[in-house]
Protein backbone atom coordinates (compact mmCIF):
# COMPACT_ATOMS: atom_id res chain seq x y z
CA UNK A 1 0.00 0.00 0.00
CA UNK A 2 2.74 2.22 0.97
CA UNK A 3 3.84 2.68 -2.99
CA UNK A 4 -0.01 3.61 -4.24
CA UNK A 5 0.12 6.80 -2.81
CA UNK A 6 3.19 8.48 -5.47
CA UNK A 7 1.22 6.75 -7.70
CA UNK A 8 -2.15 8.02 -7.71
CA UNK A 9 0.44 11.56 -7.53
CA UNK A 10 1.67 10.92 -10.87
CA UNK A 11 -1.66 10.01 -12.30
CA UNK A 12 -3.18 13.01 -11.00
CA UNK A 13 0.30 15.06 -12.21
CA UNK A 14 -0.17 13.52 -15.47
CA UNK A 15 -4.12 14.51 -15.85
CA UNK A 16 -3.28 17.78 -14.71
CA UNK A 17 -1.07 18.08 -17.75
CA UNK A 18 -3.09 16.41 -20.25
CA UNK A 19 -5.81 18.50 -18.97
CA UNK A 20 -3.57 21.56 -18.91
CA UNK A 21 -2.69 20.72 -22.87
CA UNK A 22 -6.00 20.79 -23.93
CA UNK A 23 -6.90 24.27 -22.48
CA UNK A 24 -4.25 25.52 -25.05
CA UNK A 25 -6.89 26.57 -27.65
CA UNK A 26 -9.01 28.14 -24.86
CA UNK A 27 -5.78 30.42 -23.21
CA UNK A 28 -4.91 31.41 -27.09
CA UNK A 29 -8.34 32.31 -28.17
CA UNK A 30 -8.85 34.34 -24.99
CA UNK A 31 -5.10 35.82 -24.71
CA UNK A 32 -3.82 36.54 -28.26
CA UNK A 33 -6.56 39.17 -29.43
CA UNK A 34 -7.04 41.03 -25.75
CA UNK A 35 -2.99 40.56 -25.42
CA UNK A 36 -2.45 42.75 -29.14
CA UNK A 37 -5.27 44.73 -28.07
CA UNK A 38 -3.93 46.15 -24.81
CA UNK A 39 -0.35 45.84 -26.05
CA UNK A 40 -0.95 48.11 -29.30
CA UNK A 41 -3.06 50.67 -27.23
CA UNK A 42 -0.13 50.80 -24.67
CA UNK A 43 2.67 50.55 -26.94
CA UNK A 44 1.75 52.89 -29.37
CA UNK A 45 0.52 55.71 -27.38
CA UNK A 46 3.82 55.43 -25.42
CA UNK A 47 5.77 55.28 -28.61
CA UNK A 48 4.09 58.28 -30.12
CA UNK A 49 4.96 60.38 -26.83
CA UNK A 50 8.19 59.30 -26.61
CA UNK A 51 8.72 60.26 -30.66
CA UNK A 52 7.42 63.90 -29.91
CA UNK A 53 10.29 64.67 -26.88
CA UNK A 54 12.95 63.64 -30.20
CA UNK A 55 14.99 65.21 -32.96
CA UNK A 56 12.48 62.71 -35.79
CA UNK A 57 11.59 64.52 -38.86
CA UNK A 58 11.41 62.56 -41.34
CA UNK A 59 11.98 59.37 -39.89
CA UNK A 60 11.86 58.10 -36.22
CA UNK A 61 15.44 59.28 -34.58
CA UNK A 62 16.80 58.52 -30.53
CA UNK A 63 17.64 61.43 -28.73
CA UNK A 64 15.98 64.27 -26.75
CA UNK A 65 15.33 67.61 -26.93
CA UNK A 66 12.62 68.27 -24.00
CA UNK A 67 9.89 70.18 -25.07
CA UNK A 68 11.53 72.19 -28.16
CA UNK A 69 8.83 70.06 -30.54
CA UNK A 70 6.23 71.25 -28.14
CA UNK A 71 7.33 74.82 -27.87
CA UNK A 72 7.45 74.91 -31.72
CA UNK A 73 3.95 73.71 -32.51
CA UNK A 74 2.66 75.81 -29.42
CA UNK A 75 3.85 78.95 -31.27
CA UNK A 76 3.01 78.16 -35.31
CA UNK A 77 0.22 80.37 -36.39
CA UNK A 78 -1.94 77.16 -37.65
CA UNK A 79 -1.78 75.77 -33.59
CA UNK A 80 -3.27 78.75 -32.42
CA UNK A 81 -5.55 79.19 -34.54
CA UNK A 82 -6.62 75.32 -34.15
CA UNK A 83 -6.23 76.01 -30.17
CA UNK A 84 -8.88 78.96 -30.65
CA UNK A 85 -11.44 76.95 -33.24
CA UNK A 86 -11.25 74.25 -30.40
CA UNK A 87 -13.36 76.65 -28.35
CA UNK A 88 -14.88 78.27 -30.68
CA UNK A 89 -16.33 75.18 -32.40
CA UNK A 90 -16.43 73.15 -29.66
CA UNK A 91 -18.13 75.17 -27.43
CA UNK A 92 -20.77 76.51 -29.59
CA UNK A 93 -21.53 73.31 -31.61
CA UNK A 94 -21.79 71.67 -27.83
CA UNK A 95 -24.38 73.56 -26.67
CA UNK A 96 -26.59 74.15 -29.64
CA UNK A 97 -26.68 70.62 -30.43
CA UNK A 98 -27.58 69.62 -26.79
CA UNK A 99 -30.34 72.42 -27.15
CA UNK A 100 -31.77 71.70 -30.38
CA UNK A 101 -31.30 67.71 -28.85
CA UNK A 102 -33.26 68.81 -26.13
CA UNK A 103 -36.10 70.59 -27.97
CA UNK A 104 -36.52 67.88 -30.49
CA UNK A 105 -36.94 64.94 -27.39
CA UNK A 106 -39.43 67.22 -25.62
CA UNK A 107 -41.36 67.67 -29.02
CA UNK A 108 -41.58 64.02 -30.09
CA UNK A 109 -42.38 63.31 -26.30
CA UNK A 110 -45.89 64.79 -27.01
CA UNK A 111 -47.47 61.93 -28.02
CA UNK A 112 -46.81 62.19 -31.89
CA UNK A 113 -48.18 60.27 -34.30
CA UNK A 114 -45.65 59.59 -36.71
CA UNK A 115 -43.21 59.66 -33.61
CA UNK A 116 -41.16 56.27 -35.46
CA UNK A 117 -40.97 58.29 -38.55
CA UNK A 118 -39.70 61.64 -37.07
CA UNK A 119 -36.88 59.84 -35.51
CA UNK A 120 -35.87 58.11 -37.83
CA UNK A 121 -35.78 61.64 -40.17
CA UNK A 122 -33.59 63.24 -37.12
CA UNK A 123 -31.27 60.30 -36.65
CA UNK A 124 -29.82 59.53 -40.23
CA UNK A 125 -27.20 61.95 -40.67
CA UNK A 126 -25.51 59.53 -37.72
CA UNK A 127 -25.43 56.62 -40.83
CA UNK A 128 -23.45 59.27 -42.79
CA UNK A 129 -19.44 59.58 -42.52
CA UNK A 130 -18.27 62.55 -42.27
CA UNK A 131 -16.95 62.72 -45.40
CA UNK A 132 -20.30 62.81 -47.00
CA UNK A 133 -21.01 65.40 -44.44
CA UNK A 134 -18.79 67.70 -45.27
CA UNK A 135 -19.10 67.13 -49.16
CA UNK A 136 -22.59 67.95 -49.47
CA UNK A 137 -22.61 70.87 -46.99
CA UNK A 138 -19.82 72.27 -49.19
CA UNK A 139 -21.92 72.57 -51.65
CA UNK A 140 -24.80 73.93 -49.74
CA UNK A 141 -22.75 76.71 -48.51
CA UNK A 142 -20.78 77.51 -51.68
CA UNK A 143 -22.53 80.91 -52.49
CA UNK A 144 -21.95 79.97 -56.47
CA UNK A 145 -23.61 77.04 -56.23
CA UNK A 146 -26.00 76.40 -52.94
CA UNK A 147 -28.30 78.55 -50.74
CA UNK A 148 -26.96 81.82 -51.96
CA UNK A 149 -27.10 80.89 -55.68
CA UNK A 150 -30.87 79.59 -54.98
CA UNK A 151 -31.68 82.66 -53.39
CA UNK A 152 -30.17 84.47 -55.94
CA UNK A 153 -32.03 83.05 -59.05
CA UNK A 154 -34.96 83.28 -57.12
CA UNK A 155 -34.76 87.27 -57.67
CA UNK A 156 -33.42 88.39 -54.27
CA UNK A 157 -30.08 89.14 -56.34
CA UNK A 158 -28.73 90.80 -53.68
CA UNK A 159 -28.64 88.24 -51.13
CA UNK A 160 -25.51 87.01 -49.36
CA UNK A 161 -24.61 84.09 -47.92
CA UNK A 162 -21.20 82.97 -48.06
CA UNK A 163 -19.95 82.29 -44.62
CA UNK A 164 -17.53 79.57 -46.00
CA UNK A 165 -15.63 81.97 -47.81
CA UNK A 166 -15.16 84.50 -44.93
CA UNK A 167 -12.54 83.86 -42.93
CA UNK A 168 -14.16 85.09 -39.80
CA UNK A 169 -17.74 83.08 -40.59
CA UNK A 170 -16.10 79.87 -42.11
CA UNK A 171 -16.21 78.36 -38.47
CA UNK A 172 -19.31 78.44 -38.18
CA UNK A 173 -20.48 76.52 -41.46
CA UNK A 174 -18.54 73.46 -39.71
CA UNK A 175 -20.86 73.84 -36.54
CA UNK A 176 -23.84 73.70 -38.51
CA UNK A 177 -22.71 70.95 -40.23
CA UNK A 178 -21.80 69.24 -37.26
CA UNK A 179 -24.91 70.31 -35.37
CA UNK A 180 -27.05 68.64 -38.46
CA UNK A 181 -25.26 65.47 -38.24
CA UNK A 182 -25.21 64.70 -34.61
CA UNK A 183 -27.98 66.87 -32.55
CA UNK A 184 -29.96 63.32 -33.19
CA UNK A 185 -27.62 61.77 -30.95
CA UNK A 186 -28.58 64.06 -28.02
CA UNK A 187 -32.26 64.17 -28.95
CA UNK A 188 -32.14 59.88 -28.57
CA UNK A 189 -30.44 60.36 -25.13
CA UNK A 190 -33.15 63.02 -23.92
CA UNK A 191 -36.16 60.68 -25.11
CA UNK A 192 -34.72 57.96 -23.42
CA UNK A 193 -34.31 60.15 -20.22
CA UNK A 194 -37.53 61.96 -20.95
CA UNK A 195 -39.19 58.25 -20.92
CA UNK A 196 -37.60 57.12 -17.17
CA UNK A 197 -38.95 60.16 -15.78
CA UNK A 198 -40.80 59.16 -12.53
CA UNK A 199 -44.46 59.14 -13.52
CA UNK A 200 -45.87 59.66 -10.06
CA UNK A 201 -44.07 62.38 -9.97
CA UNK A 202 -45.02 64.47 -12.30
CA UNK A 203 -48.97 63.06 -11.56
CA UNK A 204 -48.29 64.49 -7.95
CA UNK A 205 -47.33 67.90 -9.74
CA UNK A 206 -50.22 67.86 -11.82
CA UNK A 207 -52.83 66.96 -9.35
CA UNK A 208 -51.04 70.17 -7.86
CA UNK A 209 -51.90 72.04 -10.60
CA UNK A 210 -48.87 72.31 -11.95
CA UNK A 211 -49.06 73.47 -16.28
CA UNK A 212 -46.79 71.64 -18.57
CA UNK A 213 -44.10 73.88 -18.75
CA UNK A 214 -43.73 74.28 -15.25
CA UNK A 215 -43.22 70.40 -15.05
CA UNK A 216 -40.84 70.28 -17.76
CA UNK A 217 -39.32 72.94 -15.90
CA UNK A 218 -39.42 72.56 -12.29
CA UNK A 219 -39.25 68.83 -12.29
CA UNK A 220 -38.35 66.64 -15.86
CA UNK A 221 -35.39 68.85 -16.97
CA UNK A 222 -33.76 69.01 -13.61
CA UNK A 223 -33.69 65.13 -13.79
CA UNK A 224 -32.05 64.98 -17.39
CA UNK A 225 -28.34 66.41 -15.97
CA UNK A 226 -26.71 63.55 -15.97
CA UNK A 227 -27.80 62.40 -19.31
CA UNK A 228 -26.67 66.04 -20.73
CA UNK A 229 -23.48 65.67 -18.92
CA UNK A 230 -22.98 62.21 -21.12
CA UNK A 231 -24.50 64.22 -24.30
CA UNK A 232 -21.77 67.11 -23.52
CA UNK A 233 -18.47 64.72 -22.87
CA UNK A 234 -19.63 62.86 -25.70
CA UNK A 235 -20.20 65.63 -28.73
CA UNK A 236 -17.10 67.34 -27.06
CA UNK A 237 -14.58 64.34 -27.63
CA UNK A 238 -16.05 64.30 -31.29
CA UNK A 239 -15.38 67.91 -30.99
CA UNK A 240 -11.84 67.96 -29.89
CA UNK A 241 -10.86 64.84 -32.34
CA UNK A 242 -12.99 66.61 -35.43
CA UNK A 243 -11.07 65.90 -38.93
CA UNK A 244 -12.71 64.46 -41.78
CA UNK A 245 -15.68 67.09 -41.59
CA UNK A 246 -13.39 69.84 -41.77
CA UNK A 247 -11.31 68.20 -44.59
CA UNK A 248 -14.67 67.94 -46.13
CA UNK A 249 -16.30 71.14 -45.77
CA UNK A 250 -13.57 73.59 -46.02
CA UNK A 251 -10.12 72.18 -45.98
CA UNK A 252 -9.07 74.01 -43.06
CA UNK A 253 -9.48 77.29 -44.82
CA UNK A 254 -10.07 79.63 -46.59
CA UNK A 255 -6.52 80.01 -45.52
CA UNK A 256 -5.77 78.25 -42.36
CA UNK A 257 -9.06 79.84 -40.63
CA UNK A 258 -10.33 76.67 -39.78
CA UNK A 259 -7.40 74.91 -38.76
CA UNK A 260 -8.40 72.15 -36.15
CA UNK A 261 -5.43 70.31 -34.03
CA UNK A 262 -6.16 66.94 -35.98
CA UNK A 263 -5.12 68.94 -38.85
CA UNK A 264 -2.09 70.39 -37.49
CA UNK A 265 -1.14 67.22 -36.63
CA UNK A 266 -1.50 65.30 -40.28
CA UNK A 267 -0.06 68.44 -41.69
CA UNK A 268 3.15 68.01 -39.48
CA UNK A 269 3.19 64.01 -39.67
CA UNK A 270 2.76 63.79 -43.38
CA UNK A 271 2.60 67.03 -44.94
CA UNK A 272 5.75 68.94 -43.54
CA UNK A 273 7.32 65.47 -42.79
CA UNK A 274 8.32 66.65 -39.25
CA UNK A 275 6.77 63.62 -36.93
CA UNK A 276 8.49 64.99 -34.07
CA UNK A 277 6.42 68.13 -34.29
CA UNK A 278 3.05 66.51 -35.39
CA UNK A 279 3.26 63.72 -32.35
CA UNK A 280 3.81 66.99 -30.15
CA UNK A 281 0.58 68.01 -31.92
CA UNK A 282 -0.74 64.82 -30.81
CA UNK A 283 -0.34 64.74 -27.79
CA UNK A 284 -1.48 68.27 -27.17
CA UNK A 285 -4.52 66.99 -28.60
CA UNK A 286 -4.79 64.21 -26.15
CA UNK A 287 -4.19 66.36 -23.28
CA UNK A 288 -7.31 68.69 -24.34
CA UNK A 289 -9.04 65.52 -24.58
CA UNK A 290 -8.10 64.27 -21.15
CA UNK A 291 -9.08 67.46 -19.59
CA UNK A 292 -12.46 66.62 -20.34
CA UNK A 293 -12.73 63.37 -19.85
CA UNK A 294 -10.70 63.28 -16.56
CA UNK A 295 -13.16 65.21 -14.36
CA UNK A 296 -15.85 62.93 -16.39
CA UNK A 297 -14.30 60.03 -15.03
CA UNK A 298 -14.10 61.02 -11.48
CA UNK A 299 -17.75 61.99 -11.64
CA UNK A 300 -18.53 59.19 -12.42
CA UNK A 301 -16.31 57.26 -10.24
CA UNK A 302 -17.98 59.48 -7.28
CA UNK A 303 -21.85 58.86 -8.42
CA UNK A 304 -21.08 54.94 -9.02
CA UNK A 305 -19.98 54.55 -5.01
CA UNK A 306 -22.50 56.83 -4.12
CA UNK A 307 -25.07 54.43 -5.58
CA UNK A 308 -23.60 51.53 -4.05
CA UNK A 309 -22.90 52.84 -0.59
CA UNK A 310 -26.80 53.82 -0.68
CA UNK B 1 -53.71 55.82 -24.11
CA UNK B 2 -56.05 58.36 -25.26
CA UNK B 3 -55.33 60.28 -28.11
CA UNK B 4 -54.43 64.15 -27.76
CA UNK B 5 -57.60 66.35 -29.13
CA UNK B 6 -57.01 68.47 -31.58
CA UNK B 7 -56.40 72.01 -30.21
CA UNK B 8 -54.67 74.91 -31.97
CA UNK B 9 -51.13 74.22 -29.62
CA UNK B 10 -51.46 70.29 -30.86
CA UNK B 11 -51.49 72.31 -34.32
CA UNK B 12 -48.25 74.17 -34.10
CA UNK B 13 -46.60 71.08 -32.01
CA UNK B 14 -47.04 69.07 -35.74
CA UNK B 15 -46.14 72.54 -37.69
CA UNK B 16 -43.14 72.67 -35.38
CA UNK B 17 -41.57 69.43 -35.58
CA UNK B 18 -42.48 68.43 -38.96
CA UNK B 19 -40.86 71.99 -40.33
CA UNK B 20 -37.93 70.58 -38.55
CA UNK B 21 -37.99 66.83 -40.05
CA UNK B 22 -37.46 69.25 -43.62
CA UNK B 23 -34.96 71.10 -42.42
CA UNK B 24 -32.86 67.42 -41.74
CA UNK B 25 -34.06 65.97 -45.12
CA UNK B 26 -33.17 68.93 -47.45
CA UNK B 27 -29.75 68.21 -47.35
CA UNK B 28 -30.41 64.24 -48.52
CA UNK B 29 -33.30 65.47 -50.75
CA UNK B 30 -31.05 68.12 -52.76
CA UNK B 31 -28.15 65.24 -53.19
CA UNK B 32 -30.89 62.94 -54.52
CA UNK B 33 -32.05 65.64 -56.65
CA UNK B 34 -29.09 66.89 -58.51
CA UNK B 35 -27.70 63.35 -58.90
CA UNK B 36 -30.48 62.62 -61.70
CA UNK B 37 -29.89 66.49 -62.95
CA UNK B 38 -27.96 67.74 -65.95
CA UNK B 39 -24.31 69.37 -65.10
CA UNK B 40 -25.68 72.31 -67.22
CA UNK B 41 -28.92 72.65 -65.27
CA UNK B 42 -27.34 72.67 -62.23
CA UNK B 43 -24.39 75.37 -63.05
CA UNK B 44 -27.49 77.13 -64.60
CA UNK B 45 -29.68 77.60 -61.53
CA UNK B 46 -27.87 76.42 -58.45
CA UNK B 47 -27.89 73.02 -56.15
CA UNK B 48 -31.66 73.36 -55.16
CA UNK B 49 -34.27 72.69 -57.88
CA UNK B 50 -36.23 69.93 -59.80
CA UNK B 51 -35.23 68.36 -62.39
CA UNK B 52 -36.19 69.53 -65.82
CA UNK B 53 -34.54 66.48 -67.50
CA UNK B 54 -34.25 63.15 -65.14
CA UNK B 55 -30.30 62.09 -66.22
CA UNK B 56 -30.50 58.81 -64.83
CA UNK B 57 -27.06 58.26 -66.79
CA UNK B 58 -25.36 60.06 -63.98
CA UNK B 59 -25.28 57.15 -62.16
CA UNK B 60 -23.70 54.78 -64.79
CA UNK B 61 -21.61 57.38 -65.31
CA UNK B 62 -20.23 57.84 -61.51
CA UNK B 63 -20.35 53.91 -61.05
CA UNK B 64 -17.96 52.98 -63.97
CA UNK B 65 -16.55 55.97 -65.97
CA UNK B 66 -16.32 59.33 -63.96
CA UNK B 67 -12.30 60.16 -63.53
CA UNK B 68 -10.75 60.50 -59.95
CA UNK B 69 -7.35 61.09 -60.22
CA UNK B 70 -6.01 59.85 -63.66
CA UNK B 71 -8.43 56.71 -63.18
CA UNK B 72 -11.56 56.40 -65.07
CA UNK B 73 -13.25 53.57 -63.64
CA UNK B 74 -15.99 55.68 -61.90
CA UNK B 75 -15.98 55.07 -57.95
CA UNK B 76 -16.63 51.17 -58.37
CA UNK B 77 -13.25 50.16 -57.68
CA UNK B 78 -13.29 52.11 -54.20
CA UNK B 79 -16.33 51.12 -53.49
CA UNK B 80 -15.17 47.41 -53.87
CA UNK B 81 -12.40 48.28 -51.79
CA UNK B 82 -14.64 49.36 -48.90
CA UNK B 83 -16.62 46.52 -49.50
CA UNK B 84 -13.39 43.98 -48.57
CA UNK B 85 -12.41 46.02 -46.21
CA UNK B 86 -15.70 46.69 -44.32
CA UNK B 87 -16.99 42.98 -44.25
CA UNK B 88 -14.26 40.61 -43.00
CA UNK B 89 -13.46 43.56 -40.55
CA UNK B 90 -17.04 44.02 -39.00
CA UNK B 91 -17.02 39.51 -38.82
CA UNK B 92 -13.75 39.07 -37.33
CA UNK B 93 -14.22 42.32 -34.62
CA UNK B 94 -17.05 41.65 -33.96
CA UNK B 95 -17.02 37.71 -33.06
CA UNK B 96 -13.47 38.58 -31.48
CA UNK B 97 -15.36 40.91 -29.34
CA UNK B 98 -17.81 38.40 -28.39
CA UNK B 99 -15.38 35.51 -27.46
CA UNK B 100 -13.16 38.15 -25.54
CA UNK B 101 -16.56 39.62 -23.72
CA UNK B 102 -17.59 36.27 -22.08
CA UNK B 103 -14.73 35.38 -21.22
CA UNK B 104 -13.77 38.61 -19.29
CA UNK B 105 -17.57 38.98 -17.91
CA UNK B 106 -17.76 35.25 -17.35
CA UNK B 107 -15.74 32.54 -17.72
CA UNK B 108 -13.27 35.12 -15.87
CA UNK B 109 -9.66 34.42 -15.48
CA UNK B 110 -6.78 35.99 -13.65
CA UNK B 111 -6.00 39.78 -14.65
CA UNK B 112 -9.26 39.59 -17.13
CA UNK B 113 -10.30 43.43 -14.82
CA UNK B 114 -6.87 44.91 -15.59
CA UNK B 115 -6.43 43.63 -19.55
CA UNK B 116 -10.35 45.18 -19.99
CA UNK B 117 -9.73 48.52 -18.32
CA UNK B 118 -6.71 48.88 -20.48
CA UNK B 119 -8.62 47.80 -23.95
CA UNK B 120 -11.65 50.22 -22.74
CA UNK B 121 -9.25 53.14 -23.10
CA UNK B 122 -8.72 52.42 -27.00
CA UNK B 123 -12.27 53.60 -26.79
CA UNK B 124 -11.15 57.11 -25.79
CA UNK B 125 -7.48 57.15 -27.66
CA UNK B 126 -7.53 59.44 -30.72
CA UNK B 127 -6.16 58.06 -34.01
CA UNK B 128 -3.93 60.56 -34.10
CA UNK B 129 -2.05 58.52 -31.47
CA UNK B 130 -1.79 55.74 -33.53
CA UNK B 131 -1.41 57.08 -36.79
CA UNK B 132 3.03 57.06 -36.74
CA UNK B 133 2.93 53.63 -35.07
CA UNK B 134 0.23 51.96 -37.73
CA UNK B 135 2.50 53.35 -40.65
CA UNK B 136 5.57 51.66 -39.00
CA UNK B 137 4.06 48.14 -38.03
CA UNK B 138 2.59 48.15 -42.04
CA UNK B 139 5.78 49.06 -43.71
CA UNK B 140 7.33 46.32 -41.45
CA UNK B 141 4.84 43.86 -42.18
CA UNK B 142 5.31 44.37 -46.03
CA UNK B 143 1.09 45.85 -45.40
CA UNK B 144 1.54 49.29 -47.12
CA UNK B 145 -1.19 50.18 -49.56
CA UNK B 146 -3.21 47.40 -49.44
CA UNK B 147 -6.69 46.04 -48.15
CA UNK B 148 -5.47 43.37 -45.80
CA UNK B 149 -3.57 46.15 -43.38
CA UNK B 150 -6.98 48.28 -43.06
CA UNK B 151 -8.19 44.82 -42.50
CA UNK B 152 -5.76 44.36 -39.71
CA UNK B 153 -5.92 47.59 -37.95
CA UNK B 154 -9.62 47.72 -37.84
CA UNK B 155 -10.40 44.33 -36.15
CA UNK B 156 -7.32 45.10 -33.46
CA UNK B 157 -8.85 48.83 -32.91
CA UNK B 158 -12.08 47.59 -33.15
CA UNK B 159 -11.45 45.33 -30.26
CA UNK B 160 -11.91 47.72 -27.51
CA UNK B 161 -15.51 48.75 -28.92
CA UNK B 162 -16.97 45.17 -29.48
CA UNK B 163 -15.20 43.98 -26.27
CA UNK B 164 -16.99 46.57 -24.38
CA UNK B 165 -20.33 46.23 -26.07
CA UNK B 166 -20.51 42.57 -25.55
CA UNK B 167 -18.78 42.39 -21.70
CA UNK B 168 -21.51 44.75 -20.88
CA UNK B 169 -23.86 42.55 -22.13
CA UNK B 170 -22.92 39.93 -20.83
CA UNK B 171 -22.49 40.60 -17.24
CA UNK B 172 -26.57 40.74 -17.13
CA UNK B 173 -26.12 36.92 -17.67
CA UNK B 174 -26.29 35.22 -14.45
CA UNK B 175 -23.26 33.47 -13.45
CA UNK B 176 -24.71 30.27 -11.98
CA UNK B 177 -25.49 29.87 -15.76
CA UNK B 178 -21.91 28.69 -16.31
CA UNK B 179 -20.78 27.25 -13.03
CA UNK B 180 -23.59 24.68 -13.41
CA UNK B 181 -22.34 24.18 -17.25
CA UNK B 182 -18.43 24.14 -15.68
CA UNK B 183 -20.01 21.70 -13.14
CA UNK B 184 -21.40 19.35 -16.15
CA UNK B 185 -17.71 19.32 -17.40
CA UNK B 186 -18.22 21.74 -20.46
CA UNK B 187 -15.28 24.03 -21.45
CA UNK B 188 -14.88 27.30 -22.03
CA UNK B 189 -16.07 26.55 -26.21
CA UNK B 190 -18.77 24.27 -25.35
CA UNK B 191 -20.12 26.76 -22.73
CA UNK B 192 -19.89 29.53 -25.06
CA UNK B 193 -21.85 27.60 -28.47
CA UNK B 194 -24.22 25.93 -26.20
CA UNK B 195 -25.19 28.65 -23.85
CA UNK B 196 -24.07 31.86 -24.74
CA UNK B 197 -23.97 32.22 -28.08
CA UNK B 198 -27.90 31.56 -28.28
CA UNK B 199 -28.01 34.32 -25.84
CA UNK B 200 -26.44 36.76 -28.27
CA UNK B 201 -27.85 37.45 -31.30
CA UNK B 202 -29.26 41.05 -30.00
CA UNK B 203 -25.82 42.26 -28.73
CA UNK B 204 -24.38 40.89 -32.17
CA UNK B 205 -26.27 42.78 -34.86
CA UNK B 206 -26.02 45.60 -32.37
CA UNK B 207 -22.26 45.59 -32.27
CA UNK B 208 -21.80 44.27 -36.28
CA UNK B 209 -24.10 47.53 -37.11
CA UNK B 210 -21.74 49.66 -34.97
CA UNK B 211 -18.46 48.11 -36.62
CA UNK B 212 -20.42 48.45 -40.23
CA UNK B 213 -21.30 52.14 -39.96
CA UNK B 214 -17.99 53.35 -38.62
CA UNK B 215 -15.30 51.11 -40.71
CA UNK B 216 -17.33 52.35 -44.01
CA UNK B 217 -17.61 55.86 -42.92
CA UNK B 218 -13.75 55.91 -41.46
CA UNK B 219 -11.63 58.10 -43.63
CA UNK B 220 -8.04 58.76 -41.69
CA UNK B 221 -6.61 55.84 -42.35
CA UNK B 222 -7.93 55.21 -45.38
CA UNK B 223 -6.35 58.22 -46.80
CA UNK B 224 -3.06 57.56 -44.85
CA UNK B 225 -2.56 54.13 -45.13
CA UNK B 226 -3.65 53.43 -49.10
CA UNK B 227 -2.83 55.27 -52.34
CA UNK B 228 -4.52 55.58 -56.13
CA UNK B 229 -6.54 52.68 -56.69
CA UNK B 230 -6.65 51.05 -52.98
CA UNK B 231 -8.60 53.71 -51.79
CA UNK B 232 -11.32 52.85 -49.98
CA UNK B 233 -14.61 54.72 -51.53
CA UNK B 234 -14.19 58.13 -48.23
CA UNK B 235 -10.77 58.91 -49.57
CA UNK B 236 -12.23 58.75 -53.15
CA UNK B 237 -14.77 60.65 -52.25
CA UNK B 238 -12.21 63.53 -51.31
CA UNK B 239 -10.57 63.11 -54.32
CA UNK B 240 -13.79 63.25 -56.55
CA UNK B 241 -15.12 66.27 -54.97
CA UNK B 242 -11.75 67.96 -55.25
CA UNK B 243 -11.81 67.64 -59.36
CA UNK B 244 -14.56 69.90 -58.78
CA UNK B 245 -12.58 72.55 -60.12
CA UNK B 246 -11.53 71.05 -63.69
CA UNK B 247 -14.61 70.52 -65.12
CA UNK B 248 -17.24 70.57 -62.39
CA UNK B 249 -19.77 67.63 -63.64
CA UNK B 250 -21.98 67.89 -60.41
CA UNK B 251 -24.74 65.99 -61.01
CA UNK B 252 -22.44 62.84 -61.28
CA UNK B 253 -20.70 64.26 -58.33
CA UNK B 254 -23.93 64.00 -56.40
CA UNK B 255 -25.16 60.81 -57.80
CA UNK B 256 -21.25 59.51 -56.55
CA UNK B 257 -22.12 60.56 -53.14
CA UNK B 258 -25.57 59.39 -53.04
CA UNK B 259 -23.89 55.63 -54.12
CA UNK B 260 -21.08 55.93 -51.55
CA UNK B 261 -23.98 56.67 -48.84
CA UNK B 262 -25.95 53.90 -49.80
CA UNK B 263 -24.61 50.78 -47.91
CA UNK B 264 -24.97 52.50 -44.20
CA UNK B 265 -28.01 54.09 -45.31
CA UNK B 266 -29.19 50.89 -45.98
CA UNK B 267 -27.79 49.19 -42.59
CA UNK B 268 -29.58 52.34 -40.61
CA UNK B 269 -33.16 51.25 -42.27
CA UNK B 270 -33.50 47.95 -41.77
CA UNK B 271 -31.77 47.87 -38.31
CA UNK B 272 -33.09 51.27 -37.01
CA UNK B 273 -33.74 50.14 -33.90
CA UNK B 274 -30.25 48.50 -32.84
CA UNK B 275 -28.34 51.11 -34.64
CA UNK B 276 -29.72 53.32 -31.86
CA UNK B 277 -28.95 50.94 -29.04
CA UNK B 278 -25.66 50.60 -30.16
CA UNK B 279 -25.22 54.98 -29.85
CA UNK B 280 -26.71 54.35 -26.26
CA UNK B 281 -24.59 51.96 -25.64
CA UNK B 282 -21.28 53.50 -27.11
CA UNK B 283 -22.02 56.23 -25.18
CA UNK B 284 -22.34 55.33 -21.76
CA UNK B 285 -19.40 53.29 -22.05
Amino acid sequence: MSHAAPAATEATVARRRVDALRRVPEYLVIWVPLLVTAAHIIAFAAWTIWISFTPSTLLPEAGWVGLRNYNAILSTRNWQIAFDNIFLFGGTFVVLSAAVGLLLAILLDQRIRGENALRSIFLYPLALSFVVTGTVWSWLLNPGLGVQKFVNVLGWTSFKFDWLLDKDKAIWTIVIAAIWQSSGFAMALFLAGLRSVDGDLVKAAQIDGAGPVRIYRRIIIPSLWPILLTVVVVQLQFAITTFDLVRALTGGGPGIATMLPALVVYDFMFQRGHIGRGTAAAVLMLLILLAVLVPYWAWKYVQTRRTANA
Amino acid sequence: MREASITPSRILLYAAVWLIAAAYLIPFAVVLLNSLRSAEEIAQTSMIGWPKQWAWGNYATAWGQFCVAQTCEGIKPYMLNSMLVTIPATIISTLLGAVAGYAISLWRFRGDQWIFGIIAIGVFLPQQMRLLPWTIVLRDMGLTNTLTGLVMIHCIQGMSFTTLFCRNYYTAIPPELIKAARIDGAGFFRTFWRIILPLSPPILVVTAIWQFTHIWNEFLYGVTFTTGQQQPVTAALIALTAAVADIPQYGVQNAAVMIAALPTLLVYLFGGRYFVRGLTAGSVK
